[in-house]
């Protein structure tokens, strides 16, 4: 069993760096995910399919010899698309939070099937320009894959932030999710508004996907390993805020790593559901 | 007399499980159905059909008792819990380990295996119940959040080890001709507990109390549901039989993993099952199983497993978007039977013109409700800042004062619904303060609410025995409840209303509701909170007799009210509130002279030098 071992300095150091850069991924995963949550309402657990469905067709397009940095300007819009899609069907049907969510789980066994049809359920892991380069700085490795997927995370994360903060657009969502129906008497298009902001959701998902796809490998049965712990991430951030998804993805991520340093893999899982549980019981109001 | 149901649109059918309270008067029919379909199946085995067959069938009686066991608690109370992994598991491992380890005998763990499920749920319910504000989807993911906890827990200790834990070597009982049939009649004895128990739990006191949680708790909270308690008996059945469905599971896995038990499928595919057969009856989750285990089975069988996967989900996706009450209430609506008892038309003819009997003998002056420097701040702000009030028995007291003033906060300190910073509050001897609301309701306190609350899924007849269930006059069995709701509608003239649903009412149907349900509680002091509010002219003098016929059988009134002329027509005293503070008491007449209520309500009279905007403006704050 696992015994308490303490880690060398740069052991800890490494394994705080690799929390940083996973936690980074779940708060690219989470930020979608939060917005649709806090904004719209609607917790969208076909999310995670999504990302995955965005990943295969990254690996599909670089095997075909397209730069998967580059593709994005072919996934992004398609998945955004497809979320506005989504989100009209909702709409349209008038579903509760809860029944959204099981929709969407629904359309997330749709979505593995689909995948595994295609690509089958065994592994596959892109190969890309990038996945063979890492710097190494005092003695740290830092993967080129990771490094882009931080920079992505950070850059949307501020970008959605001042968004919402700063542009008539975002002061209007943030309007209407505290009170719609208020929101709507000043003149505010609800509808226009949530497609928008749903498409935009799918394409963040898209975006996480590619980043999921430069630096993992994939299966579709690995759709569900991501949900817990980026929910995790989202309530413990408090869902609809642009930035708490990536502080609450880093303190999760660095979390287990130092776990896993410690302790045993297999434990990592511990950590982040604890915190989780110790935020809903003991700030239950943070969230919905 | 017109039925509301031949009227009613699809709403009304909502009311399937709250008719339960009904149900138990027209459906002895469930349980010997049960008992007679379960003894027919149990003679299956004998004819020795191929074993596949038997572990099929195991197969879906076990989901019946897992998506059953969900929806005793989290279907009928509406708390949606995705943490039924954690349950079934603890009972998959703990007759595991008792097995593999300490060699117990398979059946004697089972015992076992509820009881640590149970022991889990109790102890989780303990701690996540007292904390407000738990529900839907955070309470749907922190019982997610638990079940992976446990898992790792399990997985990384030696009861799993992170291998599995093998019962290759454990002896299993000769129940059945062979050990497939064995399971089978497990399984078979199982779901035939948890569907007599879930059918107990809708028709009885428990099943009504949390159809009420599931559609207002709080406002079931204050009629005296005691919605701790139900919530917790209700998870612990929940768990106990999840726990037991684990424990047989364990055995015929033969092999157990944590990767397998602990997961979100476990939950997901009960509440899908329950969910798409409904969750307000007690059998929709049992057909939701059926339906499910046999698409799912199908598709593995045919090779097909990836289409079934894509299956399910276009079902579900179907199911949500056009049956979101799921497939039996559908059912119902599409074959309607003989449902609504004579029971309603047999109680108006005999009983509505029967005025109802006081509740207690009226003596009236001596004092019935003390409040004495009583306080309560809100993070701050001071809603009541010391108040001495004191309502005399069999009064009309009104309770006056402009927005802001303090009067709605009195009303839920009384209720139950707050406690005061300071103060104490007492009811015929007895302090309210430390109260749990419920308690308060069944001492014989009863409120309405200035914007009524019924409960959604309910009739208009079974709002009011929910009241009449749980008030203070306690007429216990839900039977007895219908028959005293059916008088207190004729009461206030809804008696035409009772099989409608809340949605189809007026508001002033719904504010008479609101009366008709406080009566039913048999309260000895009623607090009206602006009950006139919205009503027109014609309106408001029904409700002003109505006011009046309340005391006249017996309670002692508090009156919150805007409406001066009829606060002056009905009541025998009153007390102006203003900024927390008592302004003035007596009679109306007088106190409404004072120049300092003038002022409360008016502002300031007009002074030269004062800045003119201040004249006859509402007061800052007010």
């Amino acid at each position: 069993m696992s015994g308490f071992a303490l880690p060398s300095a740069t052991l800890l150091a490494q394994s705080i760096l690799s929390g940083i850069f996973t936690g980074a991924l779940y708060g690219l995963l989470g930020l979608g995910l939060s917005l649709s949550w806090g904004l719209l309402r609607q917790i969208n657990l076909a999310h995670f399919a999504f990302a995955f469905l965005a990943a295969y067709l990254c690996y599909q397009l670089a095997v075909l010899g397209v730069d998967p940095l580059l593709s994005l300007a072919l996934i992004v819009p398609a998945f955004f698309a497809l979320g506005a899609a989504l989100h009209a069907a909702m709409a349209r049907f008038s579903i509760t939070p809860l029944n959204s969510l099981l929709l969407t789980f629904g359309l997330t066994g749709i979505v593995e099937a689909v995948i595994q049809a295609i690509w089958t359920a065994d592994f596959r892991k892109l190969e890309s320009a990038y996945g063979a380069h890492r710097f190494k700085i005092a003695g740290l490795f830092l993967p080129v894959p990771e490094l882009i997927t931080l920079l992505v995370a950070v850059v949307l994360s501020f970008g959605t932030w001042a968004v919402l903060h700063y542009t008539d657009f975002g002061k209007t969502l943030r309007a209407s999710a505290e009170d719609a129906p208020i929101a709507r008497a000043f003149g505010i298009n609800q509808g226009r508004n949530a497609w928008l902001l749903a498409g935009t959701c799918s394409a963040l998902a898209a975006v996480a996907g590619v980043c999921l796809a430069l630096s993992f490998t994939l299966a579709p049965s690995q759709i569900y390993a991501w949900i817990g712990v980026v929910f995790a991430a989202v309530m413990l951030g408090g869902p609809g805020r642009a930035l708490a998804p990536l502080a609450a993805g880093v303190v999760i991520g660095v979390s287990e790593a130092v776990t896993m340093a410690v302790t045993a893999p297999s434990w990592a899982p511990l950590v982040s559901f604890t915190l989780l549980i110790a935020i809903l019981l003991l700030r239950p109001g943070r969230v919905a | 007399m017109s039925e509301g149901r031949t009227t009613s649109g699809p709403v009304a059918d909502h009311a399937v499980a709250a008719d339960a309270i009904s149900a138990a008067r027209r459906l002895p029919h469930a349980p010997i159905a049960i008992v007679g379909a379960a003894a027919v199946l149990a003679f299956l085995p004998a004819l020795g059909l191929p074993a596949f067959y038997d572990s099929l069938l195991y197969l879906i009686l076990s989901w019946i008792v897992l998506a059953t066991s969900w929806n005793i608690f989290s279907g009928y109370a509406g708390y949606f819990s995705f943490g039924h992994g954690a349950f079934f598991g603890t009972g998959l491992y703990t007759s595991a380990t008792l097995m593999a380890r300490f060699d117990w005998p398979f059946l004697w763990t089972l015992p076992a295996a509820a009881a640590c499920a149970c022991l889990l749920g109790v102890a989780l319910g303990a701690v996540v119940f007292r904390v407000k504000g738990i529900r839907g989807e955070v309470f749907a993911l922190l019982t997610l959040a638990v079940t992976f906890v446990l898992g790792t827990i399990v997985g990384n200790t030696p009861l799993d080890g992170g291998s599995g834990v093998s019962l290759a070597s454990v002896p299993i009982p000769r129940i059945g001709p062979t050990p497939p049939a064995t399971f089978y009649l497990l399984a078979l004895a199982a779901a035939t507990l948890a569907l007599l128990l879930s059918w107990r739990i809708a028709v009885s006191r428990l099943g009504a109390g949390l159809f009420a949680i599931h559609d207002d708790e709080d406002a079931a909270e204050v009629m005296g549901v005691p919605t701790f308690r139900y919530k917790l008996a209700a998870l612990a059945i929940s768990c106990a039989l999840a726990g037991l469905a684990g424990g047989i599971h364990a055995l015929f896995l033969n092999y157990v993993t944590v990767g397998e038990v602990f997961t979100i499928a476990v939950p997901l595919t009960v509440v899908l099952m329950s969910v798409l057969g409904g969750t307000r009856h007690w059998a929709g989750p049992a057909v939701g199983a059926v339906i499910i285990t046999l698409l799912l089975y199908s598709f593995t069988a045919a090779d097909l497993a990836v289409a079934g996967k894509a299956a399910v989900g276009v079902i579900l996706i179907a199911a949500i978007l056009f049956m979101p009450d799921g497939i039996l209430p559908r059912a119902q609506r599409v074959f309607p039977r003989g449902k609504r008892p004579p029971l309603a038309r047999a109680a108006v003819a005999s009983e509505a013109p029967r005025t109802p009997a006081p509740a207690a003998t009226v003596a009236r002056g001596d004092v019935l409700l003390r409040a004495r420097g009583v306080a309560k701040s809100f993070r701050g702000v001071r809603a009541l800042a010391g108040v001495d009030i004191d309502v005399r028995r069999g009064e009309i007291l009104g309770l006056l004062g402009p927005n802001g003033s303090g009067k709605s906060t009195f009303i839920n300190l009384v209720s139950g619904r707050l406690v005061p910073t300071a103060g104490s509050i007492v009811f015929e001897g007895r302090e309210l303060t430390r109260c749990a609301a419920y308690r308060i309701a069944r001492a014989g306190v009863a409120r309405t609410y200035q914007i009524p609350r019924p409960f959604r899924h309910f009739s208009v007849l079974d709002n009011v025995a929910l009241a009449a269930m749980f008030g203070g006059g306690g007429a216990a069995e839900p039977a007895a409840a219908r028959r005293d709701a059916m008088t207190w509608l004729a009461f206030t003239g809804l008696q035409d209303k009772a099989h409608a649903q809340p949605d189809e009412l007026n508001l002033h149907q719904r504010k008479f509701l609101e009366l008709a349900r406080v009566l039913a509680a048999r309260p000895r002091l009623v607090m009206l909170d602006e009950v006139l509010c919205g009503l027109t002219a014609s309106e408001m003098d029904d409700a002003v007799a109505l006011v009046r016929r309340i005391r006249d059988q017996g309670a002692t009134v508090i009156f919150v009210e805007h409406v001066l002329h009829a606060v002056m027509a009905v009541t025998d005293r009153v007390v102006v509130l203003d900024y927390g503070v008592l302004l003035a008491a007596g009679p109306a007449a007088e106190v409404m002279r004072r120049p300092e209520v003038i002022t409360a309500y008016l502002g300031q009279p007009y002074l030269p030098g004062h800045p003119p905007d201040t004249e006859l403006a509402e007061r800052p704050g007010a």
